[in-house]
């Protein structure tokens, strides 16, 4: 996204130089197979998956170790939160929301990793979920329910046809935004802390010996960020389990 | 000649993109207004907060959308027009 020239180290980086997708040996063409530190990054968030709850589980006992603890913890979270939403039956899709979960979780808080690369700070990655998101709805929509699946956008609760009619587009306009929202909110929430990041960063040279204040104030934001993409990967599976909710049960 | 009408597209660009960010105020506004309720809700009754936090987070997540749109128009002003 940005598009800063002399992208050099040091001061005077452009607060948007950290999202710019380079190839990790040499050349700058990008294309199709390209190794950059986008996929390198990718890479890493599927390995710390495997690393963090596959391998702690292979050799599971009754009483867990702590590895395993944090495992299990965080499968209880999530299931509890799927069987909140979806009931009983929305434990056949629990695979998907617990691997959207766990893979948006390590990717936004790989990010934070000083000189990392955050992959889900671009919609061209979130973008792919979300409609992941979308298709696997509005197929399970179809497939359950068949053409009446429609009626889903044809609120029977409004009292006159007239208001069921101009609700059936505002209700239409918005299922078929939801991946775009779905996409761009955690797109955008981990580039503008990112960003907010760099920007305090410049002005701990440029203070000098007050330079003490910023790099205080980015250890609190720093702080929040943590917080924020926690919460981000828990809001992408709660809007998941609602969406889901839809192509289920209807309302 | 060119240039100043080239310049001058360049300045409504910028000064749209910076228009569009007025909306994320919006969305200040309703996430707050969420959990602002939340919280008074909560302090009435402790016992049923808990179950109604995913509540809290889907409302936030839906307020925040608008906000969200306001942003991508800025986007797309600075990088797509």
């Amino acid at each position: 996204m940005a598009t800063s020239e002399q992208a050099s180290g040091g001061i005077n980086a452009h607060p948007m130089d950290q999202f710019v997708i380079k190839p990790l040996f040499g050349g700058h063409d990008v294309g199709f197979l390209t190794i950059t530190n986008q996929t390198l990054w990718l890479a890493i968030a599927v390995l710390l998956v495997v690393a963090l709850m596959v391998l702690p589980m292979r050799n599971a006992t009754l009483v867990p170790t702590r590895m395993q603890s944090a495992a299990e913890l965080l499968y209880g979270f999530v299931r509890k939160m799927v069987v909140d939403i979806l009931g009983e039956e929305g434990l056949k899709f629990f695979p998907y929301i617990f691997t959207l979960f766990i893979f948006i979780l390590i990717s936004n808080v790989a990010g934070l990793i000083p000189t990392s690369f955050t992959t889900t700070s671009h919609i061209a990655v979130t973008g792919v979920l979300a409609m992941s998101v979308f298709l696997t709805v509005t197929v399970i929509g179809f497939a359950r329910h068949g053409i009446g699946f429609i009626s889903l956008f044809w609120v029977k609760s409004a009292p006159t046809v007239a208001l069921r009619l101009v609700l059936f587009f505002i209700e239409l306009i918005s299922y078929f935004v939801r991946p775009l929202s779905h996409s761009v909110r955690l797109a955008g929430n981990m580039m503008a802390g990112h960003a907010v990041l760099k920007v305090f960063a410049a002005f701990v040279p440029a203070m000098g010996l007050f330079g003490i204040i910023p790099i205080g104030a980015m250890t609190g934001i720093f702080a929040l960020e943590l917080l924020v993409a926690c919460v981000q990967a828990y809001i992408f599976t709660i809007l998941t389990c609602v969406y889901l909710n839809d192509a289920l049960h209807m309302h | 000649m060119e240039g100043d009408l080239v310049n001058f597209a360049l300045m409504g660009k910028y000064i749209g993109a910076g228009l569009a960010t007025i909306g994320l105020g919006g969305a200040g506004i309703g996430v707050g207004h969420v959990a602002g309720n939340y919280l008074a809700g909560a302090l009435r009754n402790p016992a049923a907060a808990a179950e109604q936090q995913a509540t809290l987070f889907i409302g936030i997540a839906f307020a925040e959308a608008l906000g969200i749109f306001s942003f991508l128009v800025a986007l797309l002003l600075l990088f797509a027009v």
